[in-house]
């Protein structure tokens, strides 16, 4: 190969000026034959105890049964290993995979269209707050404190870049936003968009009421829902029949692994008057040259490939393969499925809720109405109960108090499909023992 | 290549209710549990049988190019071999079941396994510190510039810095990111050399510059030997130098980013470090800095608590870690966690396979086979810049175009016919009718030079029958598509039935 190119060596192939040539001794993980690999890795497997302990932690990221037949597809090698389908003709399933990706976010979200999927969660907020901004020409934004806490953070991070204003509404006393005084606030028509989270971070439902969401579009502000957890829209009322112009959110839930926070896929709709506006890749359907009904990545002139600095986003990638996870599982578990999942989340939560405000000094903290998470007030440092739990093997939720100083004393706690009796009664039996050996000790 | 060609209706088209899979008991419906007004009306979405949904989208992956098929000689995006190892290291149920709020002291492992990745990177492309966070690479392209913000912010020179360089072979992604954090694009011309000149960039560096990005080597596949006049000439103007890593397998283990000049930069884990495409994500675009720049990084940052790591990576036994959310002058977060923790396990799962000697050896490989390529087709068909290249080159079908009417994109379909992706096409932007070529380490001789038969009988045929070519593909399952008709009646998505067609 070095006679055809006419090179004298590999090295001298790839040679570079002495004054950028490699200095200084380079350390990296050293090379392993491949059952060594396995046999390290089982090694991190034994150091990360975490994922096989009883888990009532939600908060953005759910534990959901996936059916085998999700994962026995979606790892074909024909999915995992294939690019980006710009060349069409040799991409017909992937792409007619993503077009249904598109349908089941735009059914289940009750919009117009979806794209073909974004980064996570969070950063389908970002994007979509960019989204309204251009669509407004306004430069600041009002996000509910009740968004997940790690969402509002991208946004400020994002809105940093683009020197957009983040306000927040703060939460009424039953957990849900506070919209008392929303008109008065929009009023001077500064906010690009209203961002509110359904069900919220405390689990609350919090699709604002029918008049606000007047208030708001009188005001020419755009309405963003965000949506963290995907499982509820088989059961709630969707963002766009409430009244949201833009959907976004995690598709998590839907048979992507949890796998300590990635890769998850985030999702975008919006009402076809956006569609220009909306960020990355989409699928359209169209014809091939004979006039057979055939799939393409499609209106790439949005896109930065084409119009680089004029683009919508920079985005490139999209969670394809996540995506396709998502499709499958959409697919296998139907609409009686879905509604079952949904049915089995309202069950349980209501159950865990019932055995853990049975523990004396155990309180509920909102009382707004919830799907699988909510939040209790224990007595004492929620973060010094949650310690005592995982003496018994038990993860008891998250330590809002890292989120919110005023709500230090309170755990989110999410219950599942997943999550049986037996567990929760574990849960409600530590629960007290934990709260007990706190008194003793004072 | 031969596809089966399967009708594949929607799934929406399939499915009837009634069909549904007992994968959960039955359960109350949701109205038991909450007011009627807080539930959506209905779902209208299909119920299929498992074995529906199994031939649907197993017919589905038939219709589908990937590596494991065959070879993508696609510039620009290393489509390298997926060793199935890493995915199984990934699905080790400890670590694909680990929730992103389980505490530290539950996570030591996944923690570990973040840990020696970066300490691992940092000290291979000479960088002081690496952060996980970013989904991909564009969206690390994002972190980098809004940490070069930051750092102006910090030094109080926001106000001043407003400008980022990028040379006319950059990728779409570095104007597109920059307008992303509010700053000026300046567009810097290549020589006659296909490389950025120094007077051309003392000419456009000022006051205002924040940053240039460059990749080295760059888009057209060659080395920019004045990298390093360049960096001192940007430091001397006070700007920071980025480095787009979507090349980085050109030069990993060679030579280094850090030892260049360059301040800021990113990997794309899935072109470098062998993490499967998926069709087009997910992706990993982890951000390196150099020393002043780390405290800039967003959080979380993975903190041993017994080792610096200064000296790049050491085991990890015996040591501790936790999630560092405190640093005040952090840029914030990108993503909703801590990163695309699964493909952190695919890549470090590649660093084991491989050690340093290995991974230079790859970059080795890789620049090996494109010569290879490079030497056996530039008789035929115009290579612009006609000397060593690295892990790609650019060809360009400008005069057999103006010969025969056959164009690149025409190139390109007809390697679909032949068993092969396309090369990426009309990019970069500076070579007319231009064919970007990067073949990886992981094809073999006897691949290449398949390849390289089938790209010289296209070129063969373009000058006798070139309507032939034109024609292309023959043998995919869909011919050209109608992409005019995609964009001006955009059909995004399948529609229920109304009730009244339904019957």
């Amino acid at each position: 190969m070095l006679d055809v190119i006419g090179a004298e060596s590999l090295d001298a192939l790839v040679a570079v000026p002495e004054a950028v040539a490699l200095r200084g001794p380079v350390s990296v993980a050293p090379a392993l034959a491949e059952s060594e690999i396995a046999a390290a890795f089982e090694r991190f497997a034994a150091r990360t105890p975490g994922s096989t302990y009883t888990s009532f932690l939600g908060a953005g990221a759910y534990r959901h049964y996936t059916p085998p037949i999700v994962g026995a597809l979606a790892m074909r090698g024909e999915f995992l290993t294939a690019y980006t389908p710009y060349q069409a003709e040799v991409s017909q399933g992937y792409l007619q995979a993503i077009y249904e990706w598109q349908t089941y976010i735009a059914l289940l979200t009750g919009l117009d269209v979806a794209n073909a999927s974004v980064y996570d969660g969070a950063t389908a907020l970002a994007e979509g707050a960019i989204m309204a901004v251009n669509a407004t020409g306004r430069k600041a934004l009002l996000v509910s404190a009740a968004v997940h806490p790690n969402y509002r953070r991208v946004l400020r991070t994002y809105a940093e870049g683009l020197d957009l204003d983040v306000d927040e509404i703060r939460y009424a006393p039953d957990g849900t936003t506070d919209f008392a005084n929303i008109e008065a606030r929009l009023a001077d028509q500064r906010y690009a968009a209203v961002i509110v989270q359904s069900p919220n971070f405390f689990g609350a439902v919090d699709a604002p009421a029918a008049d606000v969401g007047s208030a708001m579009r009188a005001t020419g502000t755009l309405v963003i829902g965000v949506v963290a957890e995907a499982m509820s829209l088989a059961a709630l009322t969707p963002p766009g029949e409430w009244g949201a112009d833009i959907a976004v959110g995690e598709a998590q839930s839907f048979g992507v692994a949890i796998a300590y926070g990635g890769p998850h896929v985030g999702f975008i709709a919006t009402t076809a008057s956006h569609l220009r506006r909306i960020p990355g890749r989409l699928v359209g359907r169209t014809v091939d040259k004979h006039g057979n009904p055939a799939y393409t990545l499609t209106l790439q002139a949005r896109e930065q490939h084409i119009r680089r600095e004029k683009a919508t986003s920079n985005i490139c990638t999209n969670q394809a393969h996540c995506a396709l996870c998502a499709t499958i599982y959409l697919a296998a578990m139907g609409a009686t499925g879905l509604r079952d999942c949904a049915g089995h989340n309202l069950a349980r939560t209501r159950e865990l809720q019932a055995r853990v405000y049975a523990v004396p000094g155990v309180a509920a903290r909102f009382a707004a109405p919830v799907f699988n998470e909510f939040v209790v007030a224990v007595p004492g440092r929620a973060a010094d109960v949650l310690a005592r739990l995982r003496g018994s093997h038990i993860l008891g939720g998250v330590d809002l108090g890292a989120f919110y100083p005023e709500l230090a004393d309170c755990i989110l706690m999410t219950a599942t499909e997943l999550t049986t009796s037996a567990e929760i009664d574990a849960l409600g039996i530590a629960l007290a023992e934990s709260i007990e050996h706190a008194a003793t000790r004072v | 290549m031969q596809q089966l060609a399967f009708d594949t209706p929607l799934i929406f088209d399939l499915g009837q209710r009634g069909r549904a899979n007992k994968y959960l008991p039955s359960a109350p419906p949701p109205d038991e549990f909450l007011p009627a007004d807080m539930l959506r009306a209905d779902l209208p979405l299909p119920d299929n049988t498992e074995l529906d949904v199994n031939r649907h989208f197993t017919r589905l992956s038939q219709k589908t190019f990937a590596i494991d098929l065959g070879f993508y000689p696609l510039g620009s995006c290393t489509m390298k071999y997926n060793p199935r190892i890493n995915d199984a290291m990934a699905n080790l149920p400890a670590l694909r079941n680990l929730h992103p709020f389980a505490p530290d002291e539950l996570a030591q492992g996944a923690l570990a396994i973040m840990w020696e990745l970066e300490r691992s990177l940092a000290s291979l492309f000479g960088m002081a510190a690496f952060s996980l966070n970013p989904a991909a690479g564009a969206h690390a392209e994002l972190t980098a510039l809004l940490i070069a913000k930051a750092y102006f912010k910090k030094i109080g020179a926001a106000a001043t810095r407003r400008t980022v360089i990028v040379p006319d072979t950059a990728h779409g992604t570095n104007p597109a990111s920059a307008a992303m954090v509010g700053y000026r694009v300046v567009s810097l011309k290549s020589d006659s050399r296909g490389r950025v000149s120094v007077d051309e960039i003392k000419a456009a560096i000022g006051p205002d510059t924040a940053v240039c990005m460059m990749t080295n080597p760059n888009t057209l596949g060659l080395f920019e030997d004045h990298i390093k006049e360049i960096a001192d000439a940007v430091h001397a103007a006070g700007g920071l130098m980025y480095y787009d890593g979507a090349n980085a397998n050109a030069l990993m283990g060679n030579a280094r980013p850090g030892d260049m000049g360059f301040d800021l930069m990113h990997l794309n884990l899935h072109k470098t470090f062998s993490i499967p495409h998926g069709g087009g994500g997910a992706g990993a675009g982890p951000v390196g800095v150099a020393e002043h720049l780390v405290p800039f990084l967003p959080t979380p940052v993975v903190r041993c608590n017994e080792s610096a790591g200064a000296g790049g990576w050491e085991p990890s036994e015996g040591k501790t870690f936790g999630l560092d959310f405190d640093r005040p002058d952090a840029i914030g977060s990108m993503r909703s966690f801590w990163s695309n923790f699964a493909h952190m396990v695919r890549a470090l799962a590649y660093v084991y396979a491989n050690g340093f000697a290995g991974l230079t050896m790859v970059s080795k490989l890789a620049v090996l086979n494109a010569n290879y390529i490079r030497a056996s087709i530039n008789d035929i068909i115009d290579t612009p810049y006609d000397e060593n290249c690295r892990h790609e080159f650019v060809a360009s079908a400008q005069a057999l175009k103006r010969e025969t009417g056959v164009r690149a994109l025409d190139i390109g379909k007809a390697l679909l016919d032949r068993g092969y992706h396309a090369p990426t096409v009309y990019f970069p932007l500076l070579v007319p009718e231009c064919l970007m070529i990067e073949p990886t380490e992981t094809e073999s001789k006897e691949t290449l030079d398949a390849f390289i038969a089938d790209f010289r009988a296209i070129i063969a045929t373009a000058r006798i029958a070139p309507e032939a070519i034109m024609e292309a593909p023959v043998n995919t399952v869909v011919g050209r598509i109608d992409e005019t008709r995609a964009a001006r009646h955009p059909d995004l998505r399948w529609h229920p039935p109304t009730a009244a067609a339904a019957g």
